[in-house]
């Protein structure tokens, strides 16, 4: 928010005193602005306001004579007086006050927003002692499922329209509505139609009583019972949120409105993901090879308990052999893209400073490399999404994958002159918001993006008509425009999408948005755990030197990517591999490498909270700490750095991440020097280039967090960053008339590690389908729900058909990581694109 | 002039002696068809007009004082200089939905006469610009939408309506479009509500009137069909002959549905602003007085919404300023006549128990207070009354439509008007208008609410036990 | 019961195309859906909501604020009985009571047979003519407990030829010739002033 100037300020005299409100501003939010709170149910400062609670009603003289107003639908004027307390705004109050308890059932005991409800509160501090209402109140069944994790009590409901309001304006999703009418209105759903929304929890959330309730936390606890503390959920967007536990539980995480980044909202993934925390399959302590009587054994079958001594020196031997035998380039780490930022950092240093290897991937194939992320000028979602701006999208779904980026940009497009240009090749959630669907095939998005930026728009390129182009350069055209960019598909190498960057870097005004998966992936990439690069967004050649100096040891070459090093494994050249948090097995794009990669290794060591499959493989297993038990800080796509606090302790013996490293490079006769992630972040601030000038303590003040590269000139005496050069295009791929070019993208709910540990959200996750063009479908005979099966130069699968209008033409898309057929046997990560024939059974 | 009697073809409306402007053809039984419309002057306004520039038939309305006519009151012509300019497109609503209590003029306008609305909407597209035109039907009155969509049919066929109407550059489409049953769409923004396929919940207004921003968030003039339909005449015979009828401040003529216990109950066409209250009720021109052997109670002046008069009201004439400052409206144009035999406690409740039905449930005072205020008339008329409900009634009143209402007291004290029009803690003015018959009838016959809640009967209670 | 049928499909297309805006149409739609089911049957309101793009609940959001949209069965003949205040002074509810001692049935109710459905209404705009009724909205003036006995026994035995069933209103649908149309005036696209004002200058001067 910019400050206000002089023109945009409105004296206003509220209760007697002028104070200041901006032009335009609502009165009730100016009052509270101004220490004067007006009570309100209805209104939520995110969504247009109804004006039908009442409750906010105040006398008002506007120039016309005192008058009732509510104070949620009047824009301050200059000289408005104003009065808060007065017999008449206080008689109007109290009885709004009184229709709204009369039909309210008296079941405040039994009740989830007991203690923390604002019906309750006005009541206790302003309603009347006793009812004047003698006659039966107004009763529904109670509560009903209107979602797999939301109840609706419509008894409790007051119809502020919150819960239907955030549904329709803020999700897109009206699946809730207003029924009958007058003293019968309800919320309900259609019949058999449940508020199937990525972001039904909101309504819980934003409820003003205890009308909705979210599965997970009823009758968990209460809420003077609950511990909070205020964080930063670790998902890309970095989604401010509010963790609350209750006896070392974490019980509910809710979303805190920060201007910068989700503004309050988090998709039901992120919100009920808490439920993983304290699942009994959590690991607890460290495992190691053993035999079924439990006794540790370098060759046993079992992973057996044991104690961190133990784990850690068997780590620390394995990491010694290899050095020992093959060097340190017969050493590799993969994952780390979910730790805190700290914790990359204190595992790059232990890598390539004290181990001395370069083969460090935070990625497995299904991202961009970091010589591109980190080189690209970035921008802040709001400035991205100011009005009078364009932004073009070419990754996975942001329904799908990234919620809260979802609603903003949603909002951006409701709301305000934005264009947004489509290039990822289908139509995302945001269907008829874009301006421009220009769905570039798999392969050609590059030249796609290359027409659009020359302007040569008169002939069809990649799939997009000439019309297309055209309103895609005419959507762009004199705008500063931002590229959210990531990986659609891993059916597509990241050669075309590089090039589609390389065209845009040429436009007048163009910021970009890296938007890759998992986590704290930009951490990563910025903290160097990534081939080639070293913490602050500088190369091995930069900043080399620099590190040298400080580390002792820093690799001479870049090293092996995530696919390099599980080939590395197979050639027997790589022998021992760290696992950070990555389970290869089932999220590699090449299964059949990750598998035969991780079996050929001699050891490999596992840091993680579940056992994942690859993690029950693994040699050595140490449990680390999970979110809400441990602290740092993280980093979101723009390079926001914003605190992850401690609220409630790892279960078991597990450790932070950080601490583990630290453990680890002890064991090796290291001693990295770091004590806790405090330290960890003082040095980064000391040593990584991009990272001058941000203070612990000015990320921990910051409410909104700190944005990287600082915008001064602390930095200067420090290597240089990274700096984007255009890679030589990949050549396109010649259209096979008989086939289907794949896609494979992700959805919301799957088969991955939190979603399967989260009893209200597993089952949500569905069968794989592939999903083809109606016209297609019907040229090659399938109808919806038929077996068809899937061939590719590399494999066959078999799976059932799904017609869909957002699948251009010539396109199959498959989702990734889903119950039943397995896309990734399908990909041959050798080849630019993968096409698939498709044939009825 | 008219016969003075009622017509069998038009039940309900008497064609009683005066100036016609806008009921002229209903003395046709054929008069809602094209053929009687052309031979009887129908389309010459329109004609008239587009000889004319628009902004001069703004003129001749602003001129014509042509007051609105679907309850405020409010001057066509300045409602039509709200439009901001620049802004397009515009739209017309017509407002057919016609649902107040006592009320059915614009039903009789839709059926007999659907030429004249149809004429009457073109020339306020062709005045201000606006592009399309939605007529909006009530849902109950199949006959009406037959009649309309007939004569939309014939209107077309013969060029004067779509494209280049008349051979000339106007071009509007008419949209026969109808409701299905909801009182409360008949306020204008919950009109464009509904109208837009939604529930028909009031918008707030200020800050936005639909002449700024009404229908898809465009300007919208919404005017009412009885508004409509006096333009081709109007225009026809200009504002200073329009003027000759009527007040100065209430001029032509005006439609008033009289019902309830007055010997001659029917629609007539009255001279706005001249005529009594007591002409209308007791003229030999008009109702003839109270039936036989009873005398007057009191009556509702404009409508359900309205609070209500007594004898000593008759002498007000039917216009909105006087009637005002009496504590009333004119509202829509119905007048309902209560003679002694009229239980004022029964009237009260059935009159609220219409608003608590017809409440859209938005805002909270309106949605809980009007069915609160239902189920404690209902349990003073059944017998069941409380002794403090009197008092508990008129302060949830207060809490709808703040007063202060005057109390025997004051009315000793001369204060006895209820302050008009209402104030209100609620969007739209359907839930204070459930506090007119309560502060009406308690005012006037406080001692009729007594008496019941004093007759209560007392269910004996036997003492049962071991 | 059920979607809308192929030539009802056609009509909803003819009417939503009148409209700026699809949804626009949704009422009359519904309307559409009860004179083909008597009501407004589920499978209805989901086909109206695919046809004018919103979801089910939207549909049903509208629907269920109107009250004659009915999601029930009901009687063939829906008898509506005005009770409101004028209708109420000449006997409005004592014909009301009438009509539910002959059907045997409570106000709200259908009878057996699922001929007759009847309902207590509000002013239905007769106010006149009271006390007065509706059945399938064709009007019944001065109703006497007499001649409502008269009207079930023409109900049953088919002699109310101006009765339609239940669901049909105007028994003519407007239609719009494509060479009379003038043309729909979407809000996002016709952003200039109509042709027939001569001078937009001189009205923005005023």
């Amino acid at each position: 928010m910019t400050a206000p100037t002089d023109a945009d300020v409105v004296p206003v005299t509220v209760n007697g005193v002028e104070v200041e409100a901006n032009a335009g501003e609502l009165l009730i939010d100016a009052c509270e602005r101004n220490g004067v709170y007006i009570p309100r149910f209805c209104h939520h400062p995110r969504m247009k306001p109804v004006g039908m609670c009442r409750m906010c009603l105040v006398e008002v003289d506007a120039g016309r004579g005192a008058s009732l107003q509510p104070s949620c639908m009047l824009p301050c004027t200059p000289g408005m007086i104003v009065d808060t307390e007065s017999d008449l705004t206080k008689k109007a109050q109290d009885g709004v006050l009184e229709f709204l308890l009369i039909n309210h059932p008296l079941d405040c005991p039994v009740c989830d927003k007991g203690g923390e409800c604002p019906l309750q509160d006005q009541t206790m501090a302003y309603g009347p002692g006793e009812s004047r209402f003698v006659e039966e109140k107004r009763h529904y069944e109670k509560p009903i499922p209107i979602s797999d994790t939301v109840y609706l009590d419509r008894e409790r409901c007051i119809l502020c329209d919150r819960c239907t309001r955030f549904a329709s304006e803020v999700a897109g999703d009206p699946l809730i509505h207003f029924q009958d009418r007058g003293s019968q209105t309800q919320v309900n759903t259609f019949p058999d139609e449940p508020f199937a929304s990525y972001f039904s929890g909101n309504t819980v959330q934003i409820c003003p009583v205890g009308a909705l309730t979210a599965k997970p936390y009823r009758f968990k606890a209460r809420p003077w019972d609950l511990e909070e503390v205020d964080s930063t959920f670790p998902n890309p967007m970095g989604d401010r949120v509010n963790v609350q536990s209750s006896r070392d539980r974490v019980l509910r995480i809710q979303g805190v409105d920060s201007d910068a980044t989700n503004w309050g909202w988090l998709t039901d993934r992120d919100r009920f993901s808490f439920e993983a925390l304290s699942h009994d399959q959590r690991l607890v302590t460290p495992l190691v090879r053993g035999d079924s009587l439990g006794n540790a054994t370098d060759d046993g079958d079992e992973l057996v308990a044991t104690s961190w001594a133990v784990a850690v020196e068997r780590a620390a031997s394995a990491i010694t052999a290899s050095l020992e035998a093959g060097g340190a380039e017969s050493i590799g780490v993969i994952g780390g893209a979910n730790l805190t930022t700290e914790a990359q950092y204190v595992w790059a240093k232990l890598a390539k400073g004290v181990i001395g290897t370069d083969n460090v991937d935070a990625q497995l194939g299904d991202g961009l490399p970091a010589q591109v992320v980190t080189a690209l000028p970035r921008n802040t979602i709001s400035d991205a999404m100011a009005p009078g701006s364009a932004v073009v999208l070419l990754v996975d779904d942001p329904k799908e994958q990234f919620g809260t980026l979802f609603l903003r940009l949603r909002h951006a497009a409701v709301e305000g002159d934005i264009t947004i240009v489509e290039l990822s090749p289908i139509a995302s959630g945001l269907g008829s918001l874009v301006t421009v669907g220009a769905h570039a095939r798999p392969g050609d998005v590059g030249a796609v993006a290359r027409a659009i930026v020359d302007g040569r728009t008169d002939v069809e390129v990649g799939g997009v008509e000439p019309a297309e182009l055209q309103a895609a350069a005419a959507a762009l055209a004199a705008r500063a425009v931002t590229v959210i960019v990531g990986r659609p598909s891993v059916a597509e190498q990241a050669g075309p999408i590089i090039d589609a960057i390389a065209a845009f870097t040429e436009l007048e005004s163009v910021s970009f948005l890296p938007l890759l998966r998992r986590g704290n992936i930009s951490g990563a990439l910025d903290m160097g755990l990534t081939p080639g690069m070293l913490p602050g967004r500088t190369t091995l050649a930069e900043g080399g030197e620099w590190y040298r100096a400080a580390w002792g040891t820093v690799p001479a070459d870049s090293g092996l990517d995530t696919a390099g090093m599980l080939e590395a494994a197979v050639d027997g050249s790589l022998t021992t591999l760290v696992l950070l948090g990555a389970d290869p097995l089932a999220d590699f794009p090449d299964a059949d490498l990750a598998s035969r990669g991780l079996a050929a290794c001699r050891t490999v060591i596992a840091v993680d909270i579940f056992a994942s499959s690859s993690v029950a493989n693994a040699d050595v297993v140490l449990p680390a700490a999970g979110f809400a038990e441990g602290a740092g800080t993280h980093t979101n796509l723009e390079g926001r750095l914003s605190p992850l606090m401690q609220k409630v302790n790892p279960p078991g013996t597990a450790r932070a991440d950080w601490l583990i490293a630290a453990e680890l490079a002890w064991a090796l006769r290291a001693d990295l020097g770091i004590e806790s992630p405090e330290s960890a972040w003082a040095e980064i601030e000391r040593l990584a280039p991009s990272h001058a000038g941000a203070t612990v303590e000015q990320v921990r003040a910051a409410h909104d967090g700190l944005v990287i590269p600082r915008p001064d000139d602390a930095g200067a005496d420090r290597p240089a960053m990274v700096s984007f050069s255009a890679p030589v295009p990949t050549e396109i791929v010649p259209v096979d008339g008989y086939a289907l070019r794949l896609v494979a993208d992700r959805r919301l709910y799957d088969q991955g590690t939190i979603v399967q540990h989260c009893a209200s959200m597993a089952h949500q996750s569905d069968l794989a389908r592939i999903s083809m063009h109606p016209l297609d479908a019907a040229a090659l005979g399938v109808r919806d729900g038929d077996l068809v099966r899937v061939t590719s130069a590399r494999a066959s699968i078999e799976l059932p058909a799904r017609p869909d209008r957002c699948v251009p033409r010539g396109r199959a898309v498959i989702p990734l990581n889903r119950a039943g057929a397995d896309v990734r046997a399908l990909i041959d990560l050798a080849t630019v694109v993968t096409d698939v024939r498709v044939a009825t059974l | 002039m008219g016969v003075n009697s009622y017509l069998a073809h038009a039940p309900g409306y008497v064609d009683n002696e005066g100036p016609k402007i806008v009921t002229g053809r209903f003395v046709h039984e054929d008069s809602h068809t094209l053929a009687r419309s052309l031979a009887t002057g129908g389309y010459d306004g329109l004609k008239r007009a587009l000889e004319q520039s628009p902004t001069s038939i703004h003129d001749i309305v602003r001129d014509a004082t042509l007051l609105g006519r679907g309850g405020a009151g409010f001057p066509a012509g300045v409602k039509w200089g709200f439009c901001p300019p620049g802004v397009w497109p515009r739209y017309l609503v017509v407002n057919g939905d016609e649902s107040e209590p006592g009320t059915y003029k614009d039903r009789l306008l839709m059926q007999r006469d659907p030429h004249q609305l149809i004429e009457g909407s073109l020339i306020a597209c062709y005045a201000l610009g606006l592009s399309q035109c939605f007529l909006y039907v009530r849902g109950e009155m199949a006959l009406a939408q037959e009649r309309i969509a007939i004569a939309l049919n014939e209107a077309y066929d013969a060029g004067l309506v779509g494209t280049n109407i008349l051979g000339t550059d106007l071009s509007v489409d008419i949209v026969l479009h109808w409701g299905a049953g909801a009182y409360i769409v008949g306020e204008e923004t919950a009109l464009i509500e509904s109208l837009e396929g939604n529930r028909g919940m009031p918008r707030l207004k200020p800050p936005f009137f639909p002449a700024a921003i009404g229908l898809y968030g465009k300007p919208t003039i919404v005017n009412n069909v009885e508004t409509l339909a006096n333009l081709p005449w109007i225009i026809n015979n200009g504002a200073a002959a329009y003027k000759a009828f009527g007040s100065e401040t209430s001029p032509g003529t005006r439609m008033f549905a009289v019902s309830g216990h007055v010997k001659r109950p029917g629609v007539y066409e009255v001279e706005h602003g001249t005529t009594t209250f007591r002409e209308l009720l007791y003229g030999d021109n008009y109702c003839q007085g109270i039936r036989a052997g009873h005398e007057l109670k009191m009556f509702i002046p404009g409508g359900g919404s309205a609070p209500w008069f007594f004898p000593e009201q008759l002498d007000l004439p039917l216009e909105a300023r006087p009637v005002g400052a009496a504590g009333s409206m004119l509202g829509s144009g119905a007048i309902v006549v209560m003679d002694e035999t009229t239980d004022a406690v029964k009237a009260c409740l059935r009159v609220v128990r219409f608003f608590a039905r017809e409440s859209c449930g938005k805002c909270t005072p309106c949605r809980e207070g009007t069915s609160w205020e239902e189920t404690i008339l209902q349990r003073i008329h059944d017998g069941l009354g409380r002794p403090g409900d009197i008092d508990m009634l008129l302060d949830i009143a207060d809490n709808i439509s703040p007063g202060p209402y005057p109390t025997a007291a004051d009315e000793a004290n001369g204060l006895d008007a209820v302050p008009f029009p209402p104030k209100q803690t609620t969007i739209c003015p359907l839930g204070p208008s459930s506090v007119a018959p309560i502060t009406s009838a308690i005012r006037r016959f406080r001692h009729e609410f007594e008496a019941k809640i004093t007759a209560r009967e007392l269910i004996p209670v036997e003492a049962t036990g071991p | 019961m059920s979607r809308l049928s192929p030539e009802n499909v056609t009509i909803a297309e003819e009417i939503i195309a009148r409209y700026p805006r699809p949804k626009s149409a949704l009422i009359p739609l519904l309307h559409l859906a009860q004179e083909q089911d008597g009501h407004v049957a589920d499978d209805a309101m989901t086909h109206v909501a695919e046809l004018v793009g919103v979801t089910p609940a939207e549909v049903l959001g509208t629907c269920s604020f109107y009250e004659m949209f009915k999601r029930h069965e009901v009687g063939t003949y829906v008898v509506n009985v005005c009770t409101n205040i004028s209708c109420q002074l000449l006997g409005g509810e004592e014909l009301l009571h009438h009509a539910e001692t002959v059907l045997g049935v409570k106000a709200g109710g259908t009878t057996d047979d699922g001929l007759f459905t009847i309902e207590d209404v509000e002013c239905i705009a007769a106010c006149t003519e009271a006390p007065c009724l509706q059945v399938n909205y064709r009007y019944r003036y001065h109703v006497t407990n007499d001649d409502f006995d008269q009207l079930v026994d023409d109900l049953r035995a088919g002699r109310a030829t101006d009765v339609p069933e239940h669901g049909v209103l105007a028994t003519v649908r407007q239609r719009i010739a494509g060479d009379r149309l003038a043309g729909v005036v979407p809000p996002e696209v016709a952003t200039e002033a109509p042709v027939w004002l001569p001078d937009p200058a001189e009205e923005r001067a005023r």
